[in-house]
């Protein structure tokens, strides 16, 4: 039995106490008025005016006659009103991005755990407690999720701007056809509906999955072992279709005028890799504590190897969706890598590139490498944080625009989500043996050798 | 010391395995053992050591690399500039995209050959190579294991009796 050690006990709730304090600062100093934004604009600009190049670019061919020439009061206060709204949703995408970064390594963790049992893996059962815990997250995790889509909607439209009703109202000026024409499927209550469909099927798995895993322990034949097989298929099969409906739903509507038909693939790619870096990263790190002698450095060459593996998938996503649109540059496509190739997301949206897949290409291609601890645990923070630009980069250009930091609200929302993970998690860690001593692939676990 | 081969075959490969670890715990110097397939740990008993072929597959997939930045760079921006639907052919940067896959082609290519060529050089395998297994059985379901011997034989002899070998011949 794991049992939760003071120290990070303490940590994971100094580390919600702190975020909560800064997003409730984050909160506290939004902007109210255009006076205020007005300030803080020119604040900013003083700052970096070579930085007005980038902001050519925004979308609104309003703000593009801005530098130098003479504009309209109304468009001026067009621009503000906008980077009001912009102002507004920062604490918003960075609870949104932090929240469904921890939220999706809990959903990739049960997609693997549900891929062992499905490909009936002899590798891994030694892993399955810790993928258990992991996926402990899932629930809170999904309700986060739930509340702040709710809070989203009642809030008005300027998170999801495609709520706004305007859009759909032939007298407005703002009235828009390619929105109408999507609006049987991106409305609110239908949104709503899926949403909670995935979130339900996901934890009802994953209440299963774990109840049976547990009942085997103890089991004199197989029959929880086949329940558990039988369900991991239809999740997989549910998890497939849901997964790419969720990445649409939640991030791709961000955006509504602009669609890729493989972004819940990558959004799929991104949320695989980074949970299994996380299995990697507790298991070596209940390892290092001697709670599981029954792992040994095949278990984290494996990991490894599908970390490796994984991120060069991610990369080979990203490259397929942004060089498909570079290549056709078509107006109605190219809008959404515009701020991200030459805007002001340019540094993040290379750089992430460099952590996601130059560091994992190089650093985890040697074998031997991949069999040291500590290789893992400093390739692993490096894949994660990539991964967290790589969430920050598909959700802020549509909320925050030319106005992203990465400051107290960003990193106290981080710190808040990885707090209550690191919480939830290891104390459900503490609630069960880490030896799932009841599978029929136990023996072949222990023995797993490469 | 006369140069005399001692040809031990076995049918069976665990047993392979046993008598090869106590040949080594004996001290003797295996010259050459011939499976009909690859039998796991055998090349860790013998003590072989590790090939260095993914090393030179890294290095050749380099260079692949490099030869198709060099390649496009020269024919597409340097060489020819031209405007070809408009993609911008300024810099190999601003273009770049769109070689990425000529560039991920190459170095696979160029790892992969010219691995396969390395690994048949340093095997020296070739079409009108000379086969050169000494007993053919070794290539359906037998296993023989070749150790250099000097005049007194027969401790050997014991010793590979004892481990389980099925036929024993000397060569001169």
């Amino acid at each position: 039995m794991y049992s939760f050690s003071k120290k990070l006990k303490i940590s994971a709730i100094v580390f919600m106490i702190l975020g909560a304090l800064g997003i409730a600062y984050g909160f506290l100093t939004i902007p109210n008025s255009i006076e205020e934004v007005k300030q803080l604009t020119e604040q900013q600009n003083q700052g970096h005016n070579e930085a007005n190049a980038a902001n050519v670019i925004e979308q609104n061919p309003n703000h593009a006659v801005e530098n130098g020439k003479e504009v309209s009061e109304a468009a001026k206060t067009e621009h503000l009103t906008h980077a009001l709204h912009s102002f507004q949703n920062r604490p918003y995408a960075a609870i949104f991005i932090a929240m469904f970064f921890f939220f999706m390594i809990a959903l990739g963790t049960l997609a693997f755990y549900a891929i062992q049992y499905a490909s009936q893996a002899g590798w891994s059962i030694v892993l399955f407690r810790v993928m258990e815990g992991i996926t402990a997250y899932l629930l809170p995790g999904s309700l986060f999720i739930l509340a702040f889509l709710i809070i989203s909607v009642a809030n008005g439209h300027y998170f999801y701007i495609w709520m706004n009703p305007e859009y759909y109202n032939p007298q407005s000026e703002l009235y828009d056809e390619i929105l109408v024409g999507k609006s049987w499927w991106l409305n609110v209550p239908f949104w709503m509906v899926r949403t909670f469909i995935f979130l339900l099927g996901w934890n009802i798995y994953r209440y299963f999955a774990v109840k049976n895993s547990l009942a085997q322990d103890a089991g004199v034949d197989l029959t929880h072992y086949k329940k558990n097989f039988k369900a991991s298929v239809f999740f997989l099969l549910f998890f497939a279709v849901t997964e790419s409906m969720m990445a649409w739903d939640w991030i791709m509507s961000l955006t509504p005028h602009w669609l890729s038909t493989l972004f819940g693939w990558y959004v799929f790619s991104t949320l695989f890799v980074s949970s299994i870096t996380v299995i990697a990263m507790v298991t070596i790190y209940l390892k290092s504590k001697g709670f599981l002698p029954q792992v040994n450095n095949s278990h984290f060459h494996d990991l490894a190897k599908f970390m490796f593996g994984f991120s060069i998938f991610w990369t080979y996503l990203w490259f397929s969706q942004f060089m498909l649109i570079w290549y056709a540059n078509m107006p109605e496509e190219t809008a959404y890598f515009t701020p991200r190739l030459l805007g002001p997301y340019q540094l993040l949206f290379m750089g992430m590139l460099l952590s996601n897949f130059v560091f994992p290409l190089l650093l985890l291609m040697n074998s031997d490498f991949k069999r040291i601890p500590w290789f893992i645990i400093s390739t692993g923070i490096i894949i994660l944080l990539g991964h967290y630009v790589d969430i920050f980069v598909m959700i802020s250009p549509a909320t925050v625009g030319n106005h992203w930091q990465i400051g107290i609200p960003e990193i106290s929302s981080i710190l808040f989500f990885l707090g209550l993970f690191i919480y939830v998690v290891f104390n459900a860690l503490t609630k069960s043996p880490l030896n799932a001593k009841g599978n029929p692939f136990i023996k072949e676990s222990e023995h797993f050798h490469y | 010391m006369s140069n005399k081969t001692l040809q031990a075959i076995f049918d069976d490969d665990d047993v392979l395995l046993s008598a090869v670890k106590d040949l080594r715990a004996a001290e003797y110097h295996i010259e050459e053992i011939f499976t009909p397939f690859p039998v796991h740990g055998l090349e860790k008993a013998v003590g072989l050591p590790n090939t260095r072929i993914a090393i030179m597959a890294f290095i050749y997939g380099v260079i692949g690399f490099s030869f198709a930045v060099w390649m496009m760079n020269y024919m597409m921006i340097a060489d020819w500039p031209q405007n070809i639907g408009g993609k911008p052919s300024f810099s190999f940067a601003e273009n770049m995209p769109a070689f990425v896959p000529i560039m991920f082609e190459l170095t696979v290519f160029f790892a992969a050959h010219l691995m396969v060529i390395t690994f048949y050089m340093r095997s020296k395998l070739w079409p009108f190579k000379k086969a050169e297994n000494p007993d053919p059985r070794t290539t359906d379901d037998h296993f023989m294991i070749e150790i250099a011997v000097a005049d007194d034989v027969n401790a050997l002899e014991d010793l590979l009796k004892k481990a389980g070998a099925k036929e024993i011949k000397i060569k001169a």
